[in-house]
């Protein structure tokens, strides 16, 4: 048993631990997963799942000295605690500290809840026999809330849910959408940084023939580093999109695992992910098809002004998910020789009858695009700007979401595209 | 307008030489017409003219209004009125037409020091451009030169030259891939813009494209030189007779 074995401590593992532990109240709960921390500490680049973000490495490098735990000490942590405006005006606003005092609009329902994150097994197929984005949630004792929408409910402005806006921040969200509903939820992924990553762990499940759009808008500050877990069920004929943002933080890893819960269900995922100097940023996403007749499409999109991203993308396809048809794809616009990005995509078929596809690209702007915009009298910086928003933006078309939010989104890019040249 | 003198070129990459000591003239409100076999250098030509940065000049000049363009970059040369009307027009994915078409009417007005167009303006203008050259309003819609036809791509290259007023039009083989309607629109557009300002040169295979645009001289090339230059009977001659004759003539 791997219980018994004994595993060298880095001073990242013991930081963390003593993070958790002064992690405030209800350590008792919290116990057996700070304990499980402390057993199996933090993955490093021979747990393949791990392997192009050395968590032990990285967070060494945050959690270097002695300074982390004179911090755990002094409880000195920068709170940046400025109130945002949401993403979209008329949402309804979900404080994850204190769920209970939301607005729910009618059909939906929100309460707080002690549920910690179950770590006992990865979602990740190449992970270790524990969860690490679950097992940090646990340790620091995440806030957790429900939030259900009732069958064929139809929201009009999406639910933005926000982790603590100081620093360090950790939530839990179980989301349920009734058979039939339509919904729109923001995630905010704000706040300072600290030497402890925060994280969000969410689970979704989308009821028979719901359509629900989910977005993650990661802009944490300089310096911050961040886990975040999007665990995702789609029923029967229904439809999952996603649009994931990464445009901020220092170390930043963010999961998605959707499975297939009914026939015909369709995935949608797009995202960006925006990097500059001293960035790592990965995404790593498992699709299952569990069932016949089901569709997802998945596209990332990445610039590189420095850095290092990275990708995982598996998609699965079991013996009974016949007719299955999923396609990935992970591009990288690389604009500066100092950022690298790692993908990894990888198919996992039983099924005979499906057609599934992947692809990754990487390079530097289309110098034919570039010739022709120039010619027209646009002068270069003007005209390789427009071409890298152009190979972002389409990412945000392709959602064919509302006009409200999809503005926004692009005008988040646009900032990040402005400031960055 | 322009004076094309002993232009030498090869390409960047591999230092094969392409232009071997090109002559030619071309004065204000002139359509010069630049006829010649396959890869006699007709489309290096244009896109040195253009300031493509896959050839490197190693001999000669090109003076444009008695100035050399050479150290200038494509948008620079754009601003000043050159105007490449391209072969193959390129699809860009993601960049919407109407920004695209605002977005290089206004870097040219600027660069020139004008006042940038408000949108009610560039609207109308557009429509009437549009208009003339039978293009509908949803093609404008799209991505710029994304899902077009042929025909839809060369209209769409003579609309940005009516909305950018160039001086200098430098049209590569605007006839290839035209069926007779749309090589009579595109030709119509052309020949709205003649002007006493303005200097064509058109860059053909074929003598038809030169039944609708009538050139005022004909140059034809060969070998990375012009080797004879004469009026539009010339490219008459060239329809009945082919190359062979020129080319033995010239050697």
């Amino acid at each position: 048993m791997s219980v018994t074995e004994l595993r060298p401590r880095t001073p990242a593992d013991t930081a963390l631990v003593s993070l958790a532990e002064a992690a405030g109240s209800g350590e008792d709960a919290r116990r057996a997963a700070i304990e499980a921390l402390r057993r199996e500490g933090l993955p490093h680049r021979r747990i393949e799942a791990w392997h192009y973000t050395d968590l032990r490495n990285l967070m060494g490098r945050r959690l270097g000295g002695n300074q982390l735990i004179e911090a755990v000490a002094a409880r000195e942590f920068p709170q940046t605690g400025t109130v945002l405006a949401p993403l979209v005006a008329g949402s309804t606003v979900v404080d994850l500290d204190a769920p209970e005092r939301a607005s729910a609009p009618q059909g939906v329902t929100i309460a707080a809840t002690d549920d910690l994150a179950d770590w006992h097994e990865s979602p990740n197929h190449l992970d270790r026999p524990v969860d690490t984005v679950r097992l940090v949630s646990a340790a620091f004792g995440a806030r957790a809330a429900t939030i259900t929408v009732a069958g064929k409910a139809e929201l009009a402005a999406p639910i933005e849910l926000r982790g603590g806006i100081g620093a360090p921040s950790h939530s839990a969200v179980r989301v349920s959408v009734g058979d039939g509903a339509t919904a729109t939820f923001v995630e905010r992924v704000e706040g300072g940084g600290s030497p402890a990553p925060s994280s969000a762990v969410s689970h979704l499940s989308i009821g028979d023939g719901a359509e629900v759009l989910w977005v993650i808008d990661q802009a944490k500050d300089e310096g911050a580093a961040h886990l975040g877990q999007l665990n995702v069920s789609v029923g029967a004929n229904a439809t999952f999109k996603l649009f994931l943002l990464n445009a901020g933080g220092q170390l930043v890893r963010q999961e998605v695992h959707a499975v297939t819960a009914g026939e015909g269900s369709e995935i949608i995922m797009r995202g960006v992910n925006l990097l500059e100097k001293d960035q790592h940023v990965d995404v790593t996403t498992t699709l299952r098809h569990t069932h016949p007749n089901t569709t997802a499409t998945e596209t990332f999109r990445n610039v590189l002004m420095g850095g290092h991203g990275v990708f995982q993308g598996m998609i699965k396809v079991s013996r009974e998910a016949q007719k299955t048809d999923a396609k990935m794809a992970c591009n990288t616009l690389l604009l500066s020789e100092d950022g690298d990005f790692s993908a990894k995509p990888e198919l996992e078929i039983f099924a005979d009858d499906v057609q599934c596809g992947h692809g990754a690209t990487a390079g530097e702007i289309n110098q034919d695009h570039l010739f022709y915009l120039m010619s027209r009298g646009i002068p270069a910086p003007q005209a390789k700007a427009l071409l890298v928003k152009a190979f972002v933006d389409e990412m945000v078309e392709e959602l064919e979401i509302d006009a409200a939010l999809g503005e926004a989104l692009t005008g988040k890019i646009d900032a990040w595209l402005e400031q960055s040249h | 307008m322009l004076e094309i003198k002993n232009l030498h070129a090869r390409v960047a990459d591999e230092g094969t030489e392409i232009l071997k000591g090109v002559d030619l003239t071309v004065k204000d409100g002139e359509v010069a017409a630049i006829m010649g076999p396959n890869g006699s250098g007709k489309s290096t030509l244009s896109y040195i003219l253009a300031g493509r940065d896959d050839y490197e000049v190693t001999e000669g000049d090109i003076l444009y209004n008695g100035e050399s363009i050479l150290e200038m970059d494509p948008a620079e040369r754009a601003a000043s009125g050159v105007f490449l009307a391209f072969q193959y027009p390129l699809e860009i994915p993601g960049v919407a037409t109407m920004t695209f078409l605002k977005t290089a009417m206004n870097a040219q007005r600027k660069a020139r020091g004008e006042a940038e167009l408000m949108t009610p303006d560039f609207m109308r203008r557009v429509k009437a451009a549009a208009a003339e050259l039978k293009i509908d309003a949803e093609m404008l819609k799209r991505p710029l030169n994304v899902g077009f036809s042929g025909g839809e791509k060369k209209r769409a290259e003579i609309l940005q030259m009516a909305l950018l007023e160039p001086k200098l039009c430098v049209m590569d083989e605007t006839d290839s891939g035209l069926d007779i309607d749309a090589l009579k629109i595109v030709a119509d557009g052309v020949n709205a813009l003649r002007s006493e300002t303005r200097s064509f040169l058109v860059i053909t295979h074929y003598q038809r494209l030169l039944d609708y645009i009538v050139p005022d001289t004909v140059h034809v090339l060969y070998k990375g030189r012009i080797i004879k230059s004469g009026d539009k009977d010339l490219a008459l001659q060239l329809e009945n007779e082919g190359y062979g004759q020129i080319i033995g003539e010239a050697a």
